[in-house]
């Protein structure tokens, strides 16, 4: 239910740059509408659910849509129709498009800010956030061309046979996004998930920057599905998620230890890999735990000879 | 089964190279030690029973478990690398002096050939103990940190009994954990014997317990507070089971799980080649291996030659007595595992396809089923989807590389796959695009300890042997 807001349109953006027009008539904000991101699409819930959300003063900011269960199967769908594409490109053109992310993400600086003010952070906590993230993204970015070094090999068998183990994507993780660090929390999660070429679909009930951070994606060569970005109350969504036949792999950041139970036991039915919620420190150096932990180790054996 | 061209005298192993017990106790804390149940083992090539052995309950759970925690906290946690290593070359090199001893009994207590039990089973133990000794003292190269996790719960399958054991032992050991270890239920004996052999290498009491039982001790096991860490290796819905038993506990698990995989052949592959590959990616240990090339994938064009070739070859093996070193298809291991065979079998009969064996007398006593190659096979059929575990290969044909790898990956299981072609670029290419944990391109069914071995989806998680493979022993 909307709130009687003072300030109708904050919507955490900067004061409208018009508000004063010619004639001194107030100009009207033009609002954004929070919506789902899906196959590189933004639909509302097919459901036509929404809620509301209001900052941390308890303004109203926007009407975000409330995915439904059918959401979740078809953002599962477009992700896994997302996954040859993604896993196929080299791994250098994916370091490519995960650095134009970043130039994004650094442009729509000021935007992400003023969100996640509304959220509560100060402006220096604000901004540290973004920045951190910015520099979280490039990081991984370099990763594409580079984890497969650090984790595959070539193994000395005791044989005639070239023995050789490389990593790769595990294929669709649903995951949540950390509620307590809502950028750079979700930069967190996500990039090591991509960079390796898995296709994500996301649970965010930050709804502001999440979609604010689907519309970065949306704009930087990435291909429709790899990402994909759901609204609304994990609680509902998220083992839904877990449960999904389709799924290969959950990480489960920042759930409760109730909601991860329950994730974990709804995993279980098509054995998912499952990264348990542990005490994060986001700011701190990730090291490469997330990227391979979603990662497969295939070996390939050839025999030599003449 | 017996081909016209040859006839060979019987050339069996000696049993006097083993002595069984007539009973046997669990191992716990270094000492043998009886429980209030017994089951029996037997003989599956002969159904005599071979000895009875203790069935451990709650109680004798709780004492191993006790047992791994004192050991891991008092002695080989605090270790340094260097001796432990030592340990694990110790067990290595005993393994090896008595390596014929075990592989007889092994061959007695499974019903594998000897000449698999002798040239792949104990060789295999053997190396993977020594290649993971000289891991303890190097763990801090490995990137996966030096810490241990605790007492690791470990069960194992009967179709490779003391080289599963020596998978699950040796990274645990090596990386300074201890272990509750379950052999399956219808093959203890090796296991056993491998506590014999923890005795000669003096390994400090408690840092191995082998607790025998069935799914009622392996249920207490996992289930014990006390346990940090679980490794199965076993069927996929006993992993599932298990998966979900560990939810909100905290421990650690390794799945190694079923499997149905594809073995593909192309136009091009030589074909004299592909054929023994097939002949051992199904009927070696009589198919009864998670990564087995249970579906062959045959290109159309190849397909009638192929499969000319491929049952003029089955003809020639020899099934029988186990312990005969000629024999090359043995006892399946249990009347249930039979039985499960044979209702898969002929489900797949009366799902349409073709069912072939060669001439084949079956021993009157035993567990027996001829090698069995189905024709026809839809994707749809259940012996194209489900695991058999045991002699029987389901054809399938393709025509273009696209459908092949479409076919090959249409499945739950992600654990193995088989490409043969002389076409190099078609190996890398299909070896990229098979979703699968090993991928044997002109070769099948090959293991080594420095090889990381496991699964993709719904064959498990986590790997076994190779840098990798330590990754599930350490807490990071």
């Amino acid at each position: 239910m909307p709130s009687k807001s003072k300030k109708p349109g904050s919507a955490g953006r900067p004061e409208p740059r018009g508000a004063a027009a010619a004639g001194g008539a107030a100009r009207l904000r033009v609002r954004k509408t929070y919506k789902l991101f899906i196959g590189g699409a933004f639909p509302r819930s097919e459901s036509g659910r929404s809620y509301v959300v209001n900052d941390s003063r308890g303004e109203f900011l926007a009407n975000a849509s409330w995915a439904s269960r059918k959401d979740v199967r078809d953002a599962v769908v477009a992700a896994r129709r997302a996954f040859g594409g993604w896993s196929g490109k080299t791994p250098y053109n994916r370091g490519q498009i995960l650095y134009r992310i970043a130039e994004m993400l650094e442009g729509r600086g000021r935007q992400f800010v003023e969100e996640l003010r509304d959220g509560g952070l100060s402006r220096e906590a604000a901004e540290a956030e973004v920045d951190a993230a910015v520099d979280r993204w490039v990081w991984y970015a370099g990763w594409a061309d580079k984890i497969a070094q650090v984790a595959g090999a070539v193994n000395p068998v005791a044989g005639p046979f070239l023995n050789v183990s490389t990593p790769e994507p595990t294929g669709v993780v649903g995951m949540l996004a950390p509620r307590e660090s809502p950028l750079l929390g979700l930069v967190s999660v996500l990039a090591p998930a991509i960079v390796t070429g898995n296709t994500a679909v996301v649970v965010a009930d930050s709804p502001l920057v999440a979609v604010t951070f689907a519309e970065v994606l949306a704009t930087s060569d990435l291909p429709a599905g790899v990402v994909n970005i759901l609204t609304g109350p994990r609680e509902e969504l998220a083992p839904w998620l877990a449960g999904h036949m389709d799924v290969n792999a959950v990480d489960l950041a920042g759930a409760s230890e109730e909601l991860a139970n329950a994730c974990e036991t709804a995993a279980a039915g098509n054995l998912k890999r499952v990264l348990r919620p542990a005490a994060t420190d986001w700011s701190a150096d990730p090291g490469t735990e997330r990227m391979t932990a979603l990662l497969e180790t295939k070996t390939v054996w050839h025999p030599i000879g003449v | 089964m017996m081909s016209e061209m040859f006839e060979y005298a019987p050339a069996p192993e000696s049993r006097s190279a083993v002595r069984i017990e007539d009973s046997y106790g669990l191992f716990v804390d270094g000492e043998f030690v009886s429980a209030k149940r017994t089951f029996p083992t037997i003989d599956p090539a002969t159904e005599e029973v071979l000895a009875e052995v203790a069935e451990a309950g709650a109680e004798e759970v709780d004492l191993a478990v006790a047992a791994a925690r004192t050991a891991f906290e008092r002695v080989w946690g605090p270790m340094s690398g260097r001796e432990r290593a030592k340990y694990l070359y110790r067990i290595a090199r005993i393994i090896q002096e008595r390596s014929r001893e075990l592989a007889v009994l092994e061959s007695i207590d499974n019903g594998k050939p000897i000449r698999e039990t002798r040239d792949f089973d104990l060789p295999q133990a053997a190396a993977h103990f020594f290649y993971h000794a000289g891991w303890a003292d190097k763990l801090e190269y490995a990137g996966y940190g030096t810490t241990p996790i605790g007492v690791a719960g470990q069960i194992i399958p009967w179709n490779f009994p003391l080289l599963m054991l020596a998978w699950k032992i040796a990274p645990a050991l090596a990386c300074g954990n201890t272990v509750v270890l379950k052999p399956a239920e219808t093959t203890p004996l090796t296991a056993l014997a491998f506590a014999d052999i923890c005795r000669q290498a003096e390994l400090p009491p408690g840092v191995v317990n082998i607790v025998t039982g069935g799914p009622q001790t392996g249920r207490l096991l996992v289930e014990h507070p006390g346990v940090d860490k679980i490794a199965f290796t076993g069927s996929t819905e006993v992993g599932r089971a298990i998966a979900r038993a560990v939810v909100g506990t905290g421990k650690r698990l390794g799945l190694e799980l079923g499997g149905k995989g594809a073995n593909i052949v192309f136009d091009d592959a030589p074909l004299d080649q592909a054929v023994e590959g097939i002949v051992d990616s199904i009927f070696f240990n009589q198919g009864q291996v998670c990564c087995a090339g249970s579906r062959l994938l045959v290109q159309e064009s190849v397909a009638e030659e192929l499969l000319a070739r491929l049952k003029e070859r089955t003809a020639t093996l020899r099934l029988g007595d186990p312990l005969d070193k000629n024999t090359d298809v043995g006892a399946i291991n249990s009347a249930a595992q039979l039985a499960r065979i044979s209702e898969l079998t002929a489900s797949g009969e009366a799902e349409g396809a073709e069912r072939w064996s060669p001439e084949c007398a079956l021993p009157e006593r035993g567990f027996w089923f001829a090698p069995t190659i189905l024709t026809g096979v839809a994707l749809s059929h259940r012996v194209a989807r489900e695991e058999i575990f045991g002699p029987v290969l389901s054809v399938l044909t393709f025509r273009t590389p696209a459908e092949a790898v479409e076919k090959a990956n249409n499945t739950p299981y992600g654990l193995s796959a088989g490409v043969w072609t002389e076409k190099g670029s078609r190996i890398l290419s299909m070896a990229q695009k098979l979703r699968a944990g090993v991928v044997w391109a002109n070769t099948f069914n090959r293991f080594d300890p420095a090889s990381p071995f496991g699964g993709y989806k719904e064959s498990g998680f986590g790997r076994e042997g190779g840098r990798q493979g330590l990754e599930a022993y350490l807490a990071q």
